[in-house]
């Protein structure tokens, strides 16, 4: 559908794009605005900061999600155990912040610790042991499951602290899970168009083979790529136990997929090398955005999943259709 | 057998040209083949053998020309239409469906079925594929799983293949050259039983003593022109090689005539299981030695073991006189050892990329400060590269793939040499691009050689090679076969020492 503004192919601050390139540059703008506008006219209440807020709550944890697995998009690669890794996560930081147990920061890293040393164990096993990384994830899917229901003993985790919770909470009106989301995707927006290694990311991705003959470690950057999604999964993990107040093992069943879902939207290859962390996050928005506005117009749930569908396979085809020039 | 006015003409080629990219790979070549005949086609590396197979096997179009199947003009859309057609062209590398049976290869696409929804019928596939491999002499239960076969075998199955399809025409391109000797007569042998059949045989080869064996009529093409076509008997291998490399090189030689550097890149014994052994030689600090030899010698192999690339398993290497053990390219480039390899999509650029991207991206850390890309520096030196390479392009931001080739292997040189290398492998730098660019690219190297880089020049194109080098060094089936001295020597030298007995 559009290319994501900071990818490093097209976005610089004085490019002039080529007409034809205009819709791969601003489609998903233009959709989402398109989107709105319509909510807007059937709902005059869409606009309210109320409804804006309760989107933005509702999209954090797939958006950091997304964001995650943009990383392991972007070298063509794939990560299937998203969903398995917040469960996994959110049990073990909730094991941690009963009242009185630990400070709050303490769960918070060993969520997100765990979600980087599953990810490093995924990286390591597609890398070294050269396995396909659908089917390594995927293992790691079902088996970070069962150590969620393991170490939960299959039931939820409860009684947090309040200050655990909070991270769930609001400071100054704000939802605490949409700040995060917004550093994440700010930091990766840079990371990603501004470092060597995010430079890395996409080379690899491009052309692996000539990223290597250009002197790349290409098995440090798969490396980077997993772990880091895996860490941003525990970081989702411990937000989302914080917001329902309890680390659930059967929580985050299939959102992998709907983070990969906006990463694709967002214009990310699948094949690796093209697309960005900002259009993630506008895709992760888009399908946030739908979810809440054919709820509030009352569509039937059923409906929304078939809407959603098409959504994801039409916005893969527009851009596939625009690319091919 | 010789031609007479009565002797059908299967397949003809006339004035068949094609360009790739803008760069000729065929210019107007005719030929033609007969009923039954062992039709050799000889030429260097990048003669137009294997495009004009391909041309005739219906992989592409042709530019212009056209090709006459029993005198009647045809278009070839795609191998299907070639093959119902009775052209058939045995690949090297795809060689059949290795999970399934010899007997369901054999018969591949022209199943016998029993009644409407397609049931196989086993036992007359069975049957049939044992006939085709009978009457072929061969040795091949029609049960075993094609997977199990030699790569000698599984050409000889495709070989029945083609039979079972009623092939006129088997294409073959250098079928022996990865066969052992005896290996390579049995095919030899097959190819015998296919003309006795009335099949015509069109083969590549690089091997001399081969054409000279079994070929009834050899074709020589060079730079995408026919040469000639004899009658094989009466032929010699010198005269082919003659014919093969023509006259002396259009390149002009100008490089100064002895360097006398200090040693930067010493190659002692190096080798890798199955690629080469033991192949040494040392390149002295403004020095550019050519690698010569015919494809499959090694020589992309020995440039990437220097690399890093696919590191070598015996030998050393020494640079700068010291000995260094390069596991991957980023060793080399540590050590200033730089590489543009061969092959520009496959293992050159990134075409996701932005031009400038490409650039840059060996030597990225020049352009940091802490981990931070200064986009600012990176563009200015991006825009200066592309200034002194002439490289034209509409932005240094526009994707590297919309570039012309000579532009693109511009781009990729301009990366290798960002790293300030001082020991520089060129593999195959002029491959595809146009006349211009490669003049540009031959003043570049006979500058960095004068400057005192030390260039290691891998080439198929001989003149380019011989006009280049200081030395040149002839690689044979993954040995060192001599050496050179490209002042005194002229391309037939060189072929001869390059081809097989």
């Amino acid at each position: 559908m559009t290319s994501a503004p900071h990818e490093p192919a097209s976005a610089s601050p004085h490019q002039s794009v080529p007409g034809g390139d205009w819709f791969r540059r601003y489609g998903l703008v233009l959709t989402l605005a398109v989107v709105c506008g319509a909510l807007a006219l059937v709902k005059p209440t869409f606009f309210s900061a109320g409804n804006l807020i309760n989107i933005v709550r509702q999209i954090s944890i797939n958006g950091i999600l997304a964001v995650g697995v943009t990383y392991v998009l972007l070298t063509g690669g794939v990560d299937l155990s998203l969903g398995s890794l917040v469960a996994l996560t959110g049990v073990a930081a909730a094991s941690l912040a009963h009242p009185g147990d630990w400070p709050a920061l303490v769960p918070i890293l060993a969520g997100v610790l765990a979600g980087l040393l599953c990810g490093l164990v995924n990286g390591t096993v597609i890398t070294a042991g050269r396995v396909a990384p659908f089917i390594a994830t995927l293992g790691m899917m079902t088996a970070a499951r069962g150590l969620a229901l393991v170490a939960s003993g299959g039931r939820p985790v409860s009684n947090l602290s309040p200050a655990f919770t909070s991270l769930g909470g609001e400071v100054a009106g704000i939802p605490v899970p949409a700040l995060i989301l917004l550093v994440v995707t700010l930091g990766s927006w840079v990371f990603l168009g501004n470092t060597r290694l995010g430079r890395h990311l996409y080379a690899v991705g491009g052309n692996e083979m000539a990223a290597r003959a250009a002197g790349i470690n290409v098995t440090g950057v798969k490396l980077f790529a997993y772990a880091l999604c895996g860490a941003l999964a525990g970081l989702a993990g411990v937000v989302l136990a914080a917001r329902i107040t309890t680390g659930q093992p059967n929580a985050g069943i299939a959102y992998e997929l709907d983070a990969i879902a906006a990463v694709v939207i967002g214009g990310t290859s699948l094949s690796g090398g093209v697309g960005g962390v900002g259009g993630t996050f506008l895709g992760a928005l888009l399908l946030g955005v739908l979810n809440s506005g054919l709820d509030q117009l009352n569509v039937s749930a059923y409906y929304q999943q078939i809407i959603k569908g098409v959504i994801i396979v039409g916005a893969v085809w527009l851009d596939r259709r625009t690319r091919a020039r | 057998m010789t031609r007479t006015a009565a002797t059908p003409l299967v397949l003809q080629a006339c004035a068949l040209a094609k360009a790739f990219a803008g760069t000729p790979a065929l210019r107007g070549v005719s030929l033609d083949v007969v009923w039954g005949e062992v039709h050799a086609v000889m030429g260097e590396n990048g003669a137009g053998k294997s495009t004009l197979m391909k041309l005739l096997a219906g992989h592409f179009p042709p530019d212009a020309g056209e090709i006459q199947i029993d005198g009647q003009a045809v278009r070839l859309r795609n191998p299907h239409e070639a093959l119902a057609r009775g052209i058939v062209m045995i690949h090297q590398e795809l060689l059949g469906f290795p999970e399934l049976t010899v007997a369901a290869n054999i018969l591949m696409g022209c199943e016998p079925v029993i009644c409407f929804p397609g049931w196989l019928d086993h036992r007359r596939i069975q049957r049939e594929a044992a006939t085709r491999l009978d009457r072929l002499g061969l040795d091949i239960p029609p049960e075993r799983l094609l997977r199990e076969l030699s790569v000698a075998e599984r050409q000889m199955v495709e070989i029945a293949r083609a039979l079972a399809h009623r092939a006129r025409v088997v294409i073959m391109d250098e079928p022996t050259s990865a066969l052992s000797e005896p290996e390579a007569n049995a095919l030899l042998a097959i190819v015998g039983e296919l003309q006795r059949d009335g099949v015509a045989v069109l083969y590549i080869t690089h091997r001399l003593e081969e054409v000279l064996r079994i070929a009834d009529r050899v074709t020589v093409l060079r730079d995408g022109r026919h040469i000639t076509t004899e009658p094989a008997p009466g032929l010699t291998a010198s005269r082919l090689v003659e014919l093969m490399a023509g006259r002396a090189a259009a390149v002009s030689a100008t490089r100064s005539e002895t360097v006398t550097g200090e040693i930067a890149l010493e190659v002692q014994g190096l080798g890798r299981r199955h690629r080469f052994r033991d192949v040494s030689f040392a390149v002295r600090q403004g020095e550019v030695v050519g690698l010569a030899g015919l494809m499959g010698a090694g020589r992309t192999e020995v440039a990437s073991a220097i690399y890093g690339l696919a590191p070598a398993d015996e030998g050393e290497v020494r640079a700068f006189g010291h000995p260094v053990r390069l596991k991957h390219p980023r060793d080399a480039l540590a050590l200033g050892i730089a590489m543009v390899t061969e092959d520009r999509r496959e293992s050159g650029l990134v075409p996701q990329l932005a031009l400038r991207e490409n650039m840059t991206l060996a030597s990225l850390r020049q352009f940091c400060r802490g981990p931070f890309i200064d986009h600012a520096r990176e563009a200015r030196i991006a825009a200066e590269q592309v200034r002194a390479f002439a490289i034209k392009e509409a932005g240094s931001r526009q994707p590297v793939s919309r570039l012309s080739g000579g532009n693109q292997q511009k781009v990729l040189l301009a990366r290798a040499l960002l790293t300030r290398p001082r020991i520089l492998i060129l593999d195959e730098p002029t491959r595809g691009i146009d006349v211009a660019a490669k003049a540009d690219i031959y003043a570049l190297i006979r500058r960095l050689a004068a400057e005192g880089m030390a260039v290691l020049l891998v080439s198929s194109e001989l003149p380019e090679i011989l006009a280049l080098s200081h030395r040149v060094l002839v690689m044979r089936e993954g040995r060192l076969a001599g050496e050179l001295d490209p002042r005194t020597a002229s391309a037939a030298e060189v072929l001869h020492l390059a081809m097989p007995d």
